[in-house]
């Protein structure tokens, strides 16, 4: 059956999604190669806490489901342990596919719960303007945003940090700051990804 | 003397200091010559990767070219094998060198960008290995075991490793993915009683405290049980993502399930200096939120009974004698 073949009126523009995503992953991502076993979400510590087990979000890739692959929360939590990947009979990147579909969620402002893709876009930020992350300007500026309810039970242990210095108020910057800057300026250029 | 070129990783120098200072304790005992990376930046840790692809492997790629520059301007001393601490430095660095291989448009993509300052990496100059890996492998255990001053008897000890050292494992460095033994060799040559614990490679949830609470809870929850059913006294990890999971968030993991497990999670380096009788101030021990000066005392007393505590006579309930429920339920 071909694309046209599904509904010739509307022809679903995304039977290609497989291959964007595909080709969008760091090194081979092998996901045409998934026979849907299901192994990956057996082996998967978090998948209680999934909309779709990763073998569920890969038949949605491979049926053209863009928007339901990319709105699901599944690479979201997923915990990169790469249990999946050491047992998938067919050695699909499967935590490199979801970094993928983290990256396009966020491209396609299609992520449901915005704690996720906050917490990471922080975390970049300080490593594009220091070259280090900076555990403290993350932690206050996203436990304020989106944990406030957290913060008393947790201000023992914040304080904890601090006291023993495992934890620095200000950041650090590298020497060559300009000179990443410069690389990762470039480095955005050339996405694989439109 | 072989120099090995270090990667320490943001964490070695905040939450992860007394891995930091363990280590340099440990190196210096064991001569082990672990030459810093000038001007290394942030591997990106699990956020780069999921925001944009070829900046987070740029990225990771100034360090490997950072790196690979040093180890030819200290030519002769025949360093070319970098070496990382931290569990996910230690996965990007080897991540970035497969793929950028794997996946020549990827490494052309990476190296058109580090060129902007003036850097390059052919994937492959460089070998990546984790900190354990070299231990175990180049020092070896027997030098290891030589060192001991203080054997560690009668402290019962939990062998954490954590997921992103034995998986995925690109280079095939590692004994198994699931169940690797490398933690519980070092940990019985220094003297501790090591427990069985299979859930020695279970994820510590990662970023998930700041992500989805319940998920990361969960996991702690399963790791914190594991131990205190085998009655470890400490638990002893190589990560430093999975001693702050353990330490810092246990209050909150106990407090979710109206729990009260106290077990202290130390890095594996803390516990060799101990054994090679340095000072415990000076390995770091203070730092951790769960004090581990009382599994600390159980050192050189007798060891417990190895039974653990979830194997008794299982209550016989009615209908099929499925296993499942949680010995903290039980005991209620």
């Amino acid at each position: 059956m071909t694309a046209t073949d599904v509904s010739p009126a509307e022809p679903n523009h995304n039977l290609r999604f497989l291959e964007e995503v595909s080709a969008a992953t760091a090194g081979v991502s092998r996901l045409e190669m998934c026979i849907q076993c299901g192994t990956c979400g057996g082996s998967c510590p978090s998948a209680d806490d999934m909309d779709h087990t990763p073998r569920m979000l890969f038949a949605m890739i491979r049926a053209g489901m863009r928007d339901e692959a990319l709105r699901s929360n599944t690479p979201w939590i997923c915990v990169s342990c790469y249990h999946c990947v050491v047992r998938c009979p067919q050695d699909v990147h499967i935590a490199d596919v979801m970094y993928t579909l983290k990256s396009m969620a966020v491209r396609a402002k299609l992520y449901r719960d915005a704690k996720a893709p906050e917490f990471s876009q922080t975390f970049v930020d300080a490593i594009e303007n220091y070259g280090r992350s900076f555990e403290f300007g993350l932690a206050t500026r996203h436990y304020l945003r989106h944990f406030p309810l957290r913060l008393p039970g947790m201000a023992p242990m914040g304080l904890g940090l601090l006291t023993k210095q495992r934890m620095s108020m200000t950041p650090h910057r590298i020497d060559g700051i300009d000179q990443l800057k410069a690389i990762l300026a470039r480095a955005k250029e050339l996405e694989l990804t439109s | 003397m072989t120099q090995y070129l270090f990667y320490p990783g943001c964490a070695m120098e905040s939450s992860a200091r007394a891995y930091a200072a363990s280590l340099a304790s440990v190196a210096r005992t064991l001569d082990l010559d672990l030459a810093e990376v000038k001007d290394w930046n942030c591997c990106g840790a699990t956020e780069y990767l999921g925001i944009n692809l070829i900046p987070a492997y740029a990225l990771i790629g100034r360090n490997l070219a950072l790196a690979a520059q040093q180890a030819k301007q200290q030519n002769g001393s025949g360093a070319h094998t970098l070496v990382a601490s931290c569990s996910a430095c230690y996965l990007n660095l080897a991540k970035a060198d497969h793929y950028m291989a794997e996946r020549p448009v990827l490494g052309d993509r990476v190296n058109e960008a580090l060129a902007v300052g003036g850097l390059g990496y052919k994937p492959g100059t460089l070998q990546i290995r984790h900190l354990l890996d070299v231990l175990i492998n180049d020092i070896g255990i027997s030098r290891i075991r030589e060192k001991v001053t203080r054997p560690l008897h009668g402290l019962r000890v939990a062998p954490y490793l954590g997921c992103m050292v034995p998986r995925p494992d690109y280079d095939h460095r590692w004994s198994d993915h699931e169940q690797p033994d490398e933690l519980d060799r070092v940990l019985r040559a220094l003297g501790a009683e090591v427990i069985d614990f299979p859930l020695k490679s279970e994820c510590c949830g990662g970023h998930m405290p700041q992500i989805s609470p319940n998920t990361a809870f969960e996991l702690i929850r399963r790791l914190l049980q594991g131990a205190d059913q085998y009655k470890a006294d400490l638990i002893v990890t190589v990560c430093p993502m999975c001693q702050m999971n353990l330490d810092a968030y246990q209050d909150e993991t106990n407090r979710h399930f109206h729990t009260r497990y106290r077990l202290p999670t130390v890095f594996f380096t803390q516990v060799m200096g101990l054994a090679f009788g340095e000072d415990p101030g000076a390995l770091g021990f203070g730092s951790e939120i769960v004090d581990a000066r009382p599994a600390l005392a159980r050192i050189g007393t007798a060891p417990v009974a190895a039974e653990p505590s979830g194997a008794g006579p299982r209550a016989k309930a009615a209908g099929l004698p499925m296993p499942g429920r949680r010995p903290e339920e039980r005991e209620r």
